[in-house]
């Protein structure tokens, strides 16, 4: 999809900052999301990226600043409050329990239940069924996800949330630890959802290829704000790269500086 | 066996082929096998037939029921155990909260004038209270509950021996009849509740959302919260449960040995012993995984040898020996069967 002025916003993230103790994680960040968007978030390790996607899922509270879903300010009380508007998580650390089958995973904490019995039978017709229809191919959804690559758990994952009506999907580093083939799964994933157009993507990722290959627009975090904002179409691997070892030449600089005590 | 679950396509197109038969039965061997419970059955009945073998008494109906009773308390310490160790902690407390059970329903009766079932009741609130605070501390407070309950241990039995003064004292009169039959005095009472209540724990750990979640706290913490359940109130209702089985078990071996005594039935004893009987059923230290069944025939195992090498005339010292290394070759031979399971084979 391209980036359109009239495409109604999903997410709009303003002034955000927040501080772990001394460590100022996010100082102010302002962020947007368009319907069936996808953008990518791009920074160097320790910029705040995992942050502010914790603060955008309910996991953290931000010290200051506001998001607004379609428009209307929320403040997100925990990961099941900002699940029940819609916004949800992939993990780079995956939310899925080894020892669980996927069936169980993907019904994880919203399982359906004939009272006082899981509805086991339910389930997995419903998970295969899902799977299926979004070309994720497991051949045995009563298998436990520890039997499963890398690629096929980060799939069930993705399709756990969007199975849960999400709307903002939130994916940290999704390709991390993964084969190209592998990542190619998640990618064609993505793009199937991007063509669908209901679910708004934001990707964490440290693979500029990859993150130009499906996202729409691109965004750098660096120390705590967003620095840049492009669409995908007038932006580089090669220019992200610099901008980003650009930040890390200068950030080593001053630390040099920092570190070096007052002249006594 | 292993060769025949990686599945050759070649010999799959002819199912008429000669090994077709061997094949089924290997194959609900493999099935069997796969079972948690299924190695430490086999040694409950190799065990069996090996003391039967030795003496002809052991499978009479006195001596298994004798097997039922050591078995009985134990094995519903032992299944609260399980779910605790599922969802990642350890109550070490159990024990003494098995010997003061008795003493809350004693204090509650002769002191309280309360009647025999509220005063049972009362005791079994208490100790879920008990198990409250185990969890709070744990969770809430963030001491590792291997610390937490071994503070918990020391204080109740401070608690018991204290109000106790470290006497026995007979079974409240109002409970002798009836309640005391039902409740572990008859021949068959402590093992009936023990398979009621590792029936009912079976369903809720493999078949219900709480069973579920507590996998999920206990296998992937984070991954758990991140889905939105609420570990800590899981893991604070296991150790609830385990508390409170902690004190039904302790409550059935007064009624059994018609004493309340401090030095008997509860302590340091039940609460390894329960423990063995888990890891020896196939439960992991590490959480994620576990079974209640497989905590029963774990107990029913140990209760076997103790048995059984009283009636060889063994040295009842070396039921402590063989504990020891049932417990390690049941630890070591979990590590190495969970790897083949979760690679795939058998």
């Amino acid at each position: 999809m391209t980036e359109n002025a009239t495409t109604p916003e999903v997410l709009r993230v303003e002034h955000i900052a927040k501080k772990f103790g001394a460590l100022t994680a996010l100082r102010d960040v302002n962020l947007h999301l368009r319907k069936g968007e996808v953008l990518g978030l791009i920074g160097d390790n320790g910029a705040g990226k995992s942050t502010l996607i914790k603060i955008i899922c309910g996991f953290h509270r931000p010290d200051s600043g506001s998001i607004y879903v379609d428009g209307q300010e929320v403040v997100l009380r925990s990961v099941d409050h900002a699940r029940s508007i819609g916004i949800d998580t992939v993990y780079q650390d995956l939310a899925l329990v080894n020892e669980l089958s996927v069936y169980h995973n993907m019904f994880l904490n919203r399982e359906k239940v004939r009272w006082p019995l899981l509805n086991n039978r339910l389930m997995r017709r419903m998970a295969k069924q899902h799977l299926e229809d979004m070309g994720v191919h497991i051949a045995d959804v009563t298998v436990e996800v520890a039997k499963l690559s890398g690629g096929q758990r980060q799939a069930i994952a993705v399709a756990r949330s969007v199975y849960s009506d999400v709307r903002i999907l939130l994916l940290d580093e999704p390709l991390a630890a993964m084969g190209a083939k592998e990542g190619a799964l998640i990618l064609d994933l993505i793009g199937d959802l991007k063509t669908r157009g209901d679910v708004s993507i934001i990707i964490i990722a440290h693979n500029y290829a990859q993150v130009l290959e499906v996202c729409d627009r691109v965004n750098l975090l660096q120390h705590g704000e967003i620095t840049y904002d492009k669409p995908t179409s007038q932006t580089s691997t090669q220019e992200l790269t610099e901008l980003v070892v650009a930040e890390y030449r200068t950030g080593r600089a001053n630390r040099n500086n920092n570190a070096r005590p007052p002249a006594s | 066996m292993s060769d025949t679950v990686t599945a050759d396509p070649a010999t799959g197109t002819e199912p008429r082929s000669p090994g077709a038969v061997p094949r089924i039965l290997r194959g609900a061997l493999d099935a069997f096998l796969r079972q948690r419970e299924a190695s430490v059955l086999i040694v409950a009945v190799g065990v069996m037939i090996y003391f039967q073998t030795q003496t002809s008494i052991f499978l009479t109906e006195g001596n298994l029921q004798n097997i039922a009773q050591a078995t009985g308390p134990t094995a519903i310490v032992a299944a609260g155990i399980v779910l605790l160790l599922v969802s990642g902690e350890i109550d070490i407390s159990v024990g003494v909260v098995a010997a003061l059970a008795p003493y809350l329903l004693h204090f509650a009766i002769d002191f309280y004038s309360i009647p025999a079932i509220p005063a049972i009741i009362l005791a079994l609130v208490i100790s879920a209270g008990i198990g409250f605070v185990n969890g709070f501390i744990s969770m809430v407070l963030r001491v590792p509950s291997f610390v937490t309950t071994l503070g918990m241990f020391s204080l109740l039995f401070g608690v018991l021996l204290l109000t106790s003064r470290a006497y026995p004292v007979a079974i409240p009169a109002p409970t002798k009849g009836t309640i005391q039959q039902w409740l572990g005095a008859g021949p068959w009472a402590s093992m009936i509740w023990c398979l009621i209540i590792i029936g009912v724990l079976h369903i809720v750990l493999t078949r219900t959302r709480w069973g579920l979640h507590t996998v999920a706290v206990g296998g992937n913490p984070l991954g758990a919260t991140e889905a939105g359940i609420r570990a800590t109130r899981v893991k604070i209702g296991n150790f609830m449960i385990a508390s409170t089985l902690g004190g039904f078990a302790g409550i059935l071996e007064a009624f059994r040995i018609n004493s309340i005594d401090p030095n008997i039935g509860g302590g340091t004893r039940i609460t390894f012993t329960a423990i063995a009987a888990a890891v020896i059923g196939g439960t992991a230290l590490a959480g994620g995984s576990g079974t209640v069944i497989g905590a029963l025939i774990g107990m029913f195992v140990l209760a076997e040898l103790t048995n059984g090498f009283n009636l060889l005339g063994v040295n009842a010292n070396t039921i402590f020996l063989v504990q020891g290394i049932a417990i390690l070759v049941s630890m070591i031979a979990n590590q190495y069967l969970s790897r083949l399971r979760r690679t795939g084979r058998t």
